[in-house]
């Protein structure tokens, strides 16, 4: 949803390697205050997956007090409808939810990017067959067409990530086909096909350096976009399986406590609004600067 | 005149194409369906004859082709045959139709629907069209940076946060939308309140940014800079000359966002207990009830491809350039 309203156009962020760094570190300077509060937002939720043993006071699956402790100094937050501690189980939920997104965006972005360049790049009925099929794909509501197939295949986490994977793909696939598009036409991979390169030489040496930048800003809104979808699936039962600790499925098994004024359920689903946020922040900073800085 | 006609029907007829294959990729779901499903179903009792007792019955023993037909052709007839929760009694426990099941919550989601719709498109194109016309102003840095801030929460964050203030701390409104058919109008719009609120909340700022982008990119455009330069007011401005070419962008993010409408009911409607159909699909995904949840899918699929389709005609019949043919 959030990828219509940005236009995507090929910038030219790439320089010679040596000044690149000191380029970044200017472009970092003059950052607004939203992209350093993303910056920081995604180091503190990395810092915490990274470290999560060594943080957590418990176990992730440990059963360590009574049903629904209220907050205490020995549980800071509590603990759930089993007894477990509810900050151990943030603290590793962090790993557990953002690692299966950051896979399933990394499935996505490799398929989607790959079958988007080659379609631009080979064009004809190649190009045909699949903006035809991930048309067909994209008329279908991407959480009923999940809930469709996990509903065939089974719920698991396996199926679950390839179930996305596939189907965020498309979106992918689209952006990438539509800028390798317009390099495709350019003298060099003229140049380049002349010279007899190979079709992979062409759309990793030539086309993929020049589309880059948009790519990557898709991949930060791609994997916000997956995130959220599995937090909602997990939610739904549908997603991670207990007793992974896993941030979605935490605000379903301890929702029974809103109804007595608790906001401990809240937390999980805070902690998933707070990285999309973070992560939003970054892309849109970015997609600020490869446009050229047109406003 | 004719040349919008001519658009008009091969952009219907590229629907109507479409539909065919999201029915016919729908249908094959149950193509897909791993061998032992049908002991999964029935149990690990299950016989060989109750097994192939349960294929005949879902018409497995038949080609796909000719099931596929029987199917789309069923579906023309509001008839999306028997609900699986009733293949364990084959003995002797009548079939479930599906119809039966999913009509009167259709109803239920239609209502709810609607009703978030018909705040929320009117409140986003009023703020887009606010952010757009005083643009790079407080008002609207505040109302982006929020708006984008917004769209990063979860649904169901949405939805607890308003049940845990709305509900529990004030009592305003009930926190579980228990309709039933037999409630009055007062008494639905107020167990509707919830989940319909979370519904604007979720929209509104998607459809908003939509809005000012559409704005802002007219705005951008030599003619309208034109109209600015001979002094047209900022109101003329934006209603008589950037807004008659926003139709299009506009119409296609209010389809977009009712679509994407149809996708948060299943949400909140989960989280408020409220008897519609994305609550049936759920369970029905959980208890592995293809049937349902076919008829489920097709008819979010459907709803989804004539919301687009629709802007794509409005974007079509409104467009100025079409009006003269060169």
């Amino acid at each position: 949803m959030i990828a219509e309203e940005k236009v995507m156009t090929i910038s030219k962020v790439e320089g010679p390697a040596g000044t690149r760094q000191r380029r970044l570190w200017r472009h970092l300077k003059k950052a607004p205050l939203s992209a350093w509060i993303g910056i920081a937002i995604v180091l503190a939720y990395m810092a915490v997956a990274l470290l999560a043993p060594w943080i957590a006071p418990h176990g992730e699956t440990e059963v360590v007090g009574g049903q629904y402790d209220p907050w205490s100094d020995e549980f800071l937050l509590g603990t759930d409808q089993l007894g477990r501690d509810m900050l151990s189980r943030l603290i590793y939920g962090a790993r557990n939810t953002i690692s299966v997104a950051l896979m399933t965006t990394s499935i996505a972005f490799v398929l989607g990017t790959g079958l988007g360049l080659l379609a631009a790049t080979v064009g004809g009925w190649v190009d045909q067959l699949f903006s035809r099929v991930v048309d067909v794909i994209m008329a279908i509501p991407q959480l009923i067409f999940a809930l469709l197939l996990l509903s065939i295949f089974g719920t698991s986490v396996v199926n679950l990530v390839l179930i996305i994977a596939v189907l965020d793909s498309t979106r992918l696939f689209r952006v990438s086909r539509s800028v390798a598009l317009n390099v495709t036409v350019l003298d060099f991979v003229e140049a380049a096909r002349l010279q007899g390169e190979g079709t992979i030489w062409i759309m990793v040496r030539e086309i993929l350096p020049n589309i880059l930048a948009p790519i990557i800003a898709e991949f930060g809104m791609r994997f916000c976009f997956v995130f959220l979808t599995i937090a909602a699936l997990s939610f739904l039962g549908l997603g991670i399986q207990p007793p992974t600790a896993d941030w979605g499925s935490m605000v379903r098994e301890n929702a029974t406590l809103i109804n007595y004024g608790d906001i401990t359920p809240l937390l999980p689903a805070g902690a998933i609004a707070l990285l999309t946020i973070g992560v939003n922040f970054i892309v849109d900073w970015f997609l600020h600067i490869t446009s050229g800085l047109k406003e | 005149m004719n040349l919008i006609l001519k658009i008009v029907f091969q952009r219907l007829g590229l629907g109507v194409l479409t539909l065919i294959a999201v029915s016919a990729v729908i249908f094959s779901a149950i193509q897909m369906l791993p061998g032992d499903f049908a002991s999964a179903i029935l149990g690990q009792s299950a016989t060989p004859e109750t097994v192939k007792a349960f294929q005949h019955q879902i018409g497995l023993d038949k080609p796909a082709v000719q099931r596929y037909w029987e199917w789309i052709g069923g579906v023309a007839h509001g008839d999306f045959g028997y609900s699986f929760s009733s293949a364990g009694s084959l003995g002797g426990g009548h079939d479930r139709a599906v119809s039966d099941i999913i009509v009167p919550r259709l109803k239920n989601t239609l209502i709810l629907a609607s009703l978030a719709a018909v705040v929320a498109v009117p409140c986003a194109l009023l703020l887009g069209i606010l952010a757009a016309l005083y643009r790079n102003s407080f008002f609207d840095r505040f109302v982006n940076s929020f708006s984008l801030a917004w769209i990063s929460f979860p649904e169901f964050f949405i939805a607890y946060i308003l049940m845990l203030y709305l509900s529990v701390k004030f009592q305003f409104l009930p926190s579980l939308a228990s309709v039933s058919n037999d409630s009055g109008i007062g008494d639905y719009l107020v167990k509707c309140a919830l989940p319909a609120m979370t519904l604007v909340l979720v929209t509104l700022a998607h459809m908003m940014r939509m809005t000012r982008t559409a704005l802002v990119n007219l705005m951008s455009t030599p003619y309208v800079e034109m109209a600015r330069l001979k002094g047209a007011s900022r109101f003329r401005l934006i209603c008589l000359h950037a807004l008659p070419n926003a139709w299009a962008p506009i119409a296609n993010v209010i389809a977009l966002n009712l679509a994407y409408l149809v996708v948060g009911v299943v949400i909140v409607e989960n989280v408020f207990v409220y008897p519609g159909i994305g609550q049936l699909m759920v369970s029905a995904v959980a208890s592995r009830d293809i049937p349902v949840v076919q008829a489920c899918a097709l008819i979010f699929a459907a709803t989804y491809i004539l919301l687009n389709l629709t802007a794509d005609i409005i974007g079509i019949v409104t467009n100025p350039k079409l009006l003269h043919r060169r």
